[in-house]
């Protein structure tokens, strides 16, 4: 398996290299058989890692632990789905997916405009093909994913626990598609530089994964934030962490180019400010990447101790300036072609809104780097959660109020009878918000501004569908539901983007109420006591324990748990159960006792998630009470333990660790809680899922494109027929 | 207004602003932020109790003890025996144990270094290679 892998790797390698060579060489020579070549080796670049990925997939299942990945990633132990996943928890098992989903990505793309774009694809694949080399190269030289083992261990490490949560498993695929989708308009862009063939049509053929990569992308950031706040034990969704920073910034320059690029193709404005941005988006997907495995920074997510960042820094350096000298080259042939007409015009809250995201995306970077920058200048500083937030926060309320502002505006210049008209049904709704967040008190200004804007964004969302349900049962007198569905079929990426408004305006401010009105508090409490929290009391009501085994019969895990009880004005209103579970350890030198304590622990979160308010709940059991049974239990172990054969040994540690958590049951010591109440999370993912059902109508091709393609078609069919006549 | 002025007047108020906001950034970067030190820095330093640092080793092996929700232990270098004593009120991370690097933003009292709330982050070891079990 190992040897078949590591050949597939180099035969993917050399073809990709060959890809290079013949789309470059053929475009130069107008050889469109080359050309074709060229673009065929990506085909069986994609095969080839397809299959690796496979062979990989399969010694995972089978714990092939001659792998030294499976060895180190995966166990007998492992469920079978996290052993299906566990392939990109390792550095070069994540390659490898990097990898095979740009060969993938680029073999779709390549294939659905095989018949356009002629003079710029090549182009695009040899650069498509350039950034497969990297990671081939990476994957053949430095970190191969086919290493063995000798001798074979007769179990492996296991999947970190942590990473033991369904989101968390989908979360990589999800960034990585992202990243490696962004690769595509990045690749296009240097094309139609190269080919001076800088109209929109390489923006329009490369649209569906531009928004592909942009969507993707924002469910791995999703996913992670949902990971964390249900798994990682601290009650939050989102830490500022240099590798989330990593996941944002290409989504934020995605999102300013979604926008811009309407501009150049209504008007033919901001050519060079749109193809920086998606050149600056491809970079900064392969920085994220870089941030990862570098270690470069401290994070709580990168790879540790990694070889990989001169080759990233170098593939990063030589994408900068290559971008730059591009850009500078064809600077003459990117004038636009027509001028802002008016500062009160759809034109200039788009520019305005990319002007925001671009001021993010530059805030989270500096902030990210700075500690790089300033230990470069003398000493290491870093900025913390606050600064970022009192950064961005600002920037978020401002873009929720372009969100709103940009609909209501017309191309070219607004009246003021436009104004007035689109304008004053959602100041009224702001307005109402305002005094009524005035009447009731809120704390908070910042969060208070938002919800204003929010409201006022909303209603414009709202007044453009009425508006348009109502034209459409004028125009063909259908009911209001056939009216909505037929308005938003025949124009799916205006209702499409709409609807991603409304989506982003509900997780902002899911994001801004449960940030500024969060109440937590870490309590030591014995069953049956009682603590305060928000409006609701909660009681420590009895405490759990398990010993957990996996499907072939070997002890997992085990858990310590409590339950709670939720109660309101005297009211009980729910119970939670909470828990934290002890994997053992690797470590030869513990007893078989101690090494379920010494291992990893995850907490599972109890939470009790609403519409109006989530209360989460961890606990940390004390071990103190029960550390001399586990004393005792390791120096039997030792002692008549050590004689007796395996598979008694493994039923006397499950007897040995029952009677351990019965007395933990029957005794409990006191456990420390995390409590906390936040308002409004449910919005957060709320809101996501709107984005992502938004964004999914918005790349949908509509009729008009599909008539578009056929008319396509039939006119090179007729062209064709023409030339013969 | 003649548009070649009106460009003009464009390109000074987006500069300006761009020059605004980087001044503005490169300022917040020196106030907000904290010195990072490692242990044996903190020793040589001589900290005084009104500045904090963002502290970054290994948990010393032995030294991790918990009483409530009050955390004692010692952090190392990641590379050497130089430690600090550290006492942190709250949750800590789940992977946070002994033998782990840790980044915690400290603040001296006396003769121990206290976390701040919420600022413990422990380095996710999902991605750290691990050696084989060999057996």
């Amino acid at each position: 398996m190992l040897v078949a892998g590591r050949f597939l790797l180099i035969v993917a390698l050399v073809v990709a290299l060959y890809g290079v060579g013949a789309s470059l060489y053929g475009a130069r020579r107008g050889n469109r058989g080359l050309v074709d070549s060229g673009r065929r080796a990506v085909y069986a670049m994609a095969v080839s890692l397809v299959a690796a990925f496979a062979l990989l997939e399969a010694a995972f299942l089978r714990s092939d632990f001659s792998s030294e990945l499976v060895a180190t990633h995966s166990s007998t132990t492992t469920p079978t789905f996290y052993r299906v996943t566990a392939i990109w928890s390792s550095q070069a098992g994540s390659l490898l997916l990097w990898a095979m989903l740009l060969s993938v990505w680029s073999s779709l793309v390549l294939f659905l405009s095989r018949k356009r774009l002629r003079e710029i694809a090549p182009y695009a694949t040899a650069v498509l093909c350039g950034f497969a080399v990297f990671f081939l190269g990476l994957l053949v030289f430095l970190a191969s994913p086919f290493e063995g083992l000798n001798p074979v261990p007769a179990e492996g490490t296991g999947l970190n626990p942590l990473l033991r949560h369904p989101s968390m498993m989908i979360h990589p695929p999800m960034l990585y598609s992202g990243y490696t989708l962004f690769a595509i308009p990045f690749a296009f862009a240097v094309g139609a530089l190269i080919t001076k063939r800088l109209n929109a049509d390489w923006i329009r053929s490369t649209r569906p994964f531009t928004l592909a990569a942009w969507g993707f992308l924002g469910v791995g950031v999703m996913l992670g934030a949902r990971w964390s706040y249900t798994e990682l034990g601290w009650g939050g969704y989102w830490a500022w962490d240099p590798v989330e920073n990593a996941s944002l910034m290409p989504w934020l320059t995605g999102t300013a180019f979604l926008h811009s690029v309407m501009i150049q193709e209504k008007r033919g404005m901001l050519k060079i400010w749109n193809v920086s941005l998606v050149l600056a988006t491809g970079i900064l997907a392969i920085l994220g990447t870089f941030l990862v495995r570098s270690g470069i920074l401290q994070s709580i997510h990168a790879f540790g101790a990694s070889t990989l960042g001169t080759p990233f820094l170098v593939l990063i350096g030589v994408l900068i300036a290559g971008s730059a000298a591009l850009v500078i080259w064809r600077a003459d042939d990117l004038r636009s072609e027509s001028r802002l007409d008016s500062v009160f015009s759809r034109e200039s809250v788009f520019l305005l809104n990319n002007l925001v995201l671009v001021a993010m995306c530059t805030v989270i970077f500096w902030f990210t780097f700075w500690p790089l920058i300033s230990e470069a200048l003398g000493d290491e500083r870093s900025v913390g959660p606050p600064t970022f937030n009192s950064w961005i926060g600002p920037l978020a309320i401002l873009l929720v109020l372009l969100t709103g502002l940009g609909p209501a505006l017309a191309w070219r210049r607004a009246t003021a009878a436009n104004l007035r008209r689109s304008l004053t049904i959602p100041v009224v709704a702001g307005a109402i918000t305002a005094v009524a967040l005035v009447a009731t008190g809120i704390g908070d200004a910042k969060a208070g501004l938002l919800f204003v804007f929010a409201a006022f964004s909303v209603a414009v969302i709202v007044q453009e569908y009425v508006r348009g349900v109502t034209a459409r049962r004028a125009m063909a007198h259908e009911a209001v539901p056939v009216a909505m569905v037929s308005l938003v079929r025949r124009n799916r990426r205006r209702y499409g983007g709409y609807l991603v408004h409304l989506g982003i305006i509900v997780l902002f401010v899911g994001i801004a109420a449960s940030s500024a009105f969060q109440q937590a508090t870490d309590v030591q409490l014995r069953t049956g006591q009682s603590t305060r929290i928000g409006d609701y009391a909660v009681t420590y009501a009895k405490a759990t324990s398990r010993v957990v085994a996996a499907s072939n019969g070997r002890l997992e895990r085990i858990d310590l748990g409590a339950v709670l009880q939720l109660r309101k004005d005297g009211r009980l209103v729910d119970t939670i159960a909470t828990k934290r579970s002890y994997f053992p350890s690797a470590d030869p030198s513990l007893g078989p006792v101690s090494s379920f304590f010494e291992g990893e622990a995850t907490s599972e979160v109890g939470l009790r998630a609403g519409g109006l308010r989530d209360v989460w709940t961890v606990v940390s059991p004390s071990l103190e009470e029960l550390r001399p049974l586990i004393t005792k239990g390791d120096a039997v172990f030792a002692g008549p333990g050590a004689k007796i054969s395996a598979q008694q040994r493994e039923e006397f540690l499950a007897a040995t660790l029952k009677g351990l958590t019965d007395s933990y049951t029957r005794d409990p010591p006191a456990a420390t809680f995390r409590l906390i109440v936040s308002p409004l999370v449910t919005w957060i993912w709320l809101g996501a899922i709107v984005v992502l059902v938004g964004g999914l109508i918005a790349i949908w091709p509509g009729p008009r494109s599909s008539q578009r393609m056929v008319s396509a078609g039939y006119a090179a069919r007729l062209a064709r027929e023409l030339g013969r006549a | 207004m003649d548009p070649s002025r009106k460009r003009t007047i464009r390109l000074v108020v987006a500069l300006s602003s761009a020059l605004l906001l980087a001044t503005a950034l490169i300022y917040t970067s020196f106030t907000a932020s904290t010195e990072t030190k490692t242990p044996s820095q903190l020793l040589s330093a001589a900290p005084t109790p009104e500045r904090s640092y963002e502290l970054t080793g290994k948990v010393a092996d032995g030294s991790w003890e918990r009483e409530g929700a009050v955390n004692t232990f010692r952090v190392r270098d990641r590379d050497g025996t130089a430690s600090v004593p550290i006492r942190y009120s709250g949750a800590v991370p789940d992977p946070f144990r002994e033998g782990r690097e840790i980044v915690v933003t400290v603040r001296r009292q006396g003769d121990m270094y206290v976390g701040e709330r919420d600022s413990l982050i422990t380095k996710c070891p999902s991605k750290f290679q691990t050696q084989a079990p060999r057996t």
